[in-house]
């Protein structure tokens, strides 16, 4: 664990003074020429790099009419600037969402309207220089794209999209983050994040069956390429391999195992997370989801799950029909192949927490609560479930689902403090494509409110367990508790929650325990 | 007619065009643009009939802002409805011929200037007293509140301090810009200065901040019904990309 100055945990959440540009130097490594590149990115930043941006903006503001509206309707009210997680970990002005609007705002009002070109200094209008392209690089890398902001804004005005925005514009001059861009280059290559080919991957999934089977005397199988199987999982790369991510993974092979379903993963698709939406960039992004279609159509399968990961359920959920029309609607060949093949009886893509939680409802799963009676659990709502996406079909379905489904496998759960849940949830300070350890700082320090609401419930209800439902989230508390005198171990995936007390056919093991 | 009278007459004619051509093509632009992809905001709601349910509750109660900020939100709603039932109080002087006797009732409604008044007061101070605030206000920011406090007070001055003109000659004034039919303009300092500051808020309102008012029903997180995995959300350039690359 690396030195850092960690904020204090107080009694409550406080706005914090401000402390100008104490972080402009955090921003995270540039990528490489050879990074850039795999993207179709040029490799640095270009000579003409200004003309270039100026043009990608007048793009963006052409094709997205969040751009304009969003930039034009701010009337500088304040609402939002005391709502972002990295600007209260960190008190830097430039993380309130509204400052860091206006870096894209007063280029655009510099550029692009008319009080901006004739009276700049009247309307907070800049030049696009090089001490404005500093900042843009530092604090659209110091938002994680958590959509927090726009729910407390009066036209909902959503800093995610500016900071995609800006993020697409850099990096068509050239200055790409190293993080994502090379994570993206990989799945490009090779299937997922990690960069992790087909025969590593098939290892893994033995070595688990064998866990698995070890652990509770069944079969548990956990299947690859499996061709003409029912479902589809597509879930984060993180699940194979990181911990406590495994565990969750665990507990979907079980509850595919007892539910009866065929299943499988794909090697071709083998990741759920598709950073083209932290960079903003349609194209990449569409590139992701159509491999999963691909790898859809090519195993025949009827219904495809995806796996706890907070972006990758919105990118599923709210952009796949757009992106890939594996919903109704699309016109394409090979959409209306998938819209045939894919069962209709069930909204598509589902998530795996409205998989379970629909056959808990049929009464399906079994579960052993007291295998979890050693946990008083809460429950972190992860922003891109929460504010991106929704569950079951109902109103608000993405916050009841993964309750319920935890109060199938647990008896103690309670919720934290209600501002801090929800729609009103705090990231866990790593998304958005933030993850990563050159940002260490700024990730301490935006883990701060959630961190504040977890030393309140384990003070208040004696919390010990902090169950997430987004790989992100999930490696970001593990790296981060420490720094706040938490138990890392302490955060666990809902599924595994299931894991543990679900009751498999066949389990001796639990058979025993049970008659104890 | 005095050249007062024609300046006035013209700039009024200057500013309604100028607002109108600039809103117009403002809301042009706005629904012009594609909105690629569904990014509805929490709480969505899942149906046409909850989108409308939530731009009401926004639009008239400012629900959003109640929940961020009470102070900000108190100072802001009574600035807007107050502006609302003074537009009302406006309209008589404007209306062709005889106005509809409820016009005539209005009389109360002089007193939401004090509201007013207190609402953007309230707001300026936060501009100056809430460091978080002051760091986002740009000159134009505090310029807008003190127009808008100026014409406030300018009324206050003539309806409640006696400064006021001659109403009759402020009706046909009206009526007249209306009419086409001009007629000269009482020569209160106080009186012009209202009417001044206020047609200087009519031209400048396509190029400021107070596209807020048809940027709020553009807003794609607050207007969208969150109904992705049901019916395809698609734009034009998309389709295009679509048709364009091989492999669908
Ligand atoms: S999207 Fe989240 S991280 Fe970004 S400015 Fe808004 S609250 Fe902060
Ligand atoms: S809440 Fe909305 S309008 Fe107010 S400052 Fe923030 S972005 Fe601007």
């Amino acid at each position: 664990m690396s030195k850092l100055d960690t904020p204090k945990l107080e009694t409550y959440l406080q706005t914090p003074a401000l402390k100008s540009d104490s972080m402009a130097s955090s921003g995270p490594f540039k990528a490489n020429a050879d990074m850039q590149k795999s993207l179709g990115f040029p490799g640095e930043k270009i000579d003409n790099w200004q003309q270039v941006a100026i043009e990608k903006m007048g793009e963006t503001i052409e094709k997205y009419r969040s751009i304009p509206v969003f930039l034009d309707a701010c009337v500088k009210c304040g609402a939002c600037a005391d709502k972002c997680h990295y600007f209260l970990g960190t008190g830097d002005p430039k993380n309130m969402p509204v400052a860091r609007q206006d870096l894209f705002r007063s280029v655009y009002r510099r550029h692009f309207t008319f009080a901006g070109k004739y009276f700049p200094k009247l309307v907070g209008a800049k030049e696009f220089d090089e001490s404005m392209l500093d900042d843009w690089y530092n604090y659209f890398h110091q938002c994680s794209e958590c959509r927090r902001c726009s729910v407390y804004c009066p036209y909902g005005i959503d800093t995610a999209e500016i900071t995609m925005a800006a993020r697409e514009v850099m990096n068509a001059i050239g200055v790409g983050q190293k993080y994502c861009n090379q994570i993206l280059g990989k799945v490009k290559k090779i299937g997922n994040n990690l960069g992790m080919p087909e025969p590593a991957l098939r290892d893994t999934l033995l070595d688990l069956e064998e866990e698995i089977e070890e652990d509770t005397g069944v079969a548990v199988k956990l299947p690859l390429d499996n061709e003409g199987a029912e479902i589809l999982l597509i879930t984060p790369s993180a699940d194979f391999f990181a911990e406590p991510h495994i565990d969750g993974l665990i507990g979907y092979a079980k509850v595919f195992h007892q539910s009866g379903a065929s299943w499988t993963l794909s090697s071709y698709a083998s990741e759920g997370a598709n950073f083209g939406m932290f960079i903003g960039n349609y194209d990449i992004m569409r590139e992701g989801a159509l491999r999963i279609r691909k790898a859809a159509l090519d195993l025949g399968v009827k219904r495809i799950i995806v796996g706890e990961c907070g972006h990758a359920w919105r990118v599923a959920y709210s952009f796949w029909n757009t992106l890939t029309g594996i919903g109704g609607g699309a016109a394409d060949e090979y959409a209306l192949q998938l819209q045939n093949q894919l069962d209709q009886n069930y909204p598509q893509p589902q998530h795996i927490i409205e998989y379970t939680y629909d056959l808990i409802q049929k009464g399906q799963l079994a579960f052993d609560k007291s295998k979890n009676d050693h946990r008083t659990v809460t429950f972190h709502d992860s922003c891109n479930v929460a504010r991106g996406s929704n569950m079951g079909g109902i109103e608000n379905g993405q916050f009841l689902l993964p309750r319920e489904v935890i109060k199938a496998a647990c008896n103690n759960f309670v919720d934290m403090s209600e501002s801090t849940i929800k729609a009103s949830t705090f990231c866990c300070g790593g998304g958005g494509g933030l993850l990563t350890d050159d940002l260490l700082e700024l990730r301490v320090k935006g883990a701060l409110p959630r961190m504040q609401a977890l030393k309140q419930s384990e003070e208040t209800s004696g919390v010990n367990t902090l169950a997430a439902l987004c790989a992100i989230c999930k490696s970001q508390f593990s790296k981060v508790l420490p720094y706040y005198d938490f138990d890392p171990f302490m955060v666990v995936s809902v599924h595994q929650l299931v894991s543990e007390a679900l009751l498999l056919d066949g389990d001796n093991s639990q058979q025993e325990s049970k008659t104890l | 007619m005095s050249l007062i009278s024609i300046l006035f007459a013209v700039f009024f004619y200057l500013a309604v065009l100028l607002c109108l051509v600039g809103v117009t093509l403002k809301v042009a632009q706005y629904a012009s643009t594609p909105v690629p992809l569904k990014i509805p905001t929490a709480p969505a709601p899942l149906t046409k009939f909850g989108v409308v349910l939530r731009m009401m509750r926004e639009v008239f109660l400012f629900a959003s802002l109640f929940r961020a900020s009470k102070w900000t939100w108190l100072f802001g709603w009574l600035f807007h409805w107050a502006l609302v039932l003074l537009f009302i109080r406006h309209l008589p002087y404007f209306w062709p011929g005889e106005a509809p006797q409820i016009l005539h009732q209005t009389e109360p409604l002089k007193y939401a200037a004090f509201p007013l008044i207190f609402g953007l007061s309230g707001l300026l101070a936060r501009r100056f007293f809430v460091d978080r605030v002051r760091y986002i206000s740009a000159p134009s920011d505090y310029l807008l509140l003190l127009l808008l406090i100026a014409i406030a007070l300018t009324g206050v001055l003539m309806t409640f301090a006696h400064y006021y003109p001659d109403m009759g000659m402020v009706y046909s004034f009206a009526e007249g810009l209306i009419t086409l039919n001009w007629s000269e303009l009482p020569s209160e300092s106080v009186f012009l200065a209202h009417i001044f500051m206020v047609f200087v808020l009519i031209a400048i309102f396509p190029i400021s901040k107070m596209l807020h008012a048809p940027g709020v029903f553009f807003s794609p997180t607050l207007n969208q019904v969150d109904d992705a995995r049901k019916k395809r959300h698609i734009s034009d350039w998309a389709i295009d990309k679509e048709k364009n690359s091989k492999s669908g």
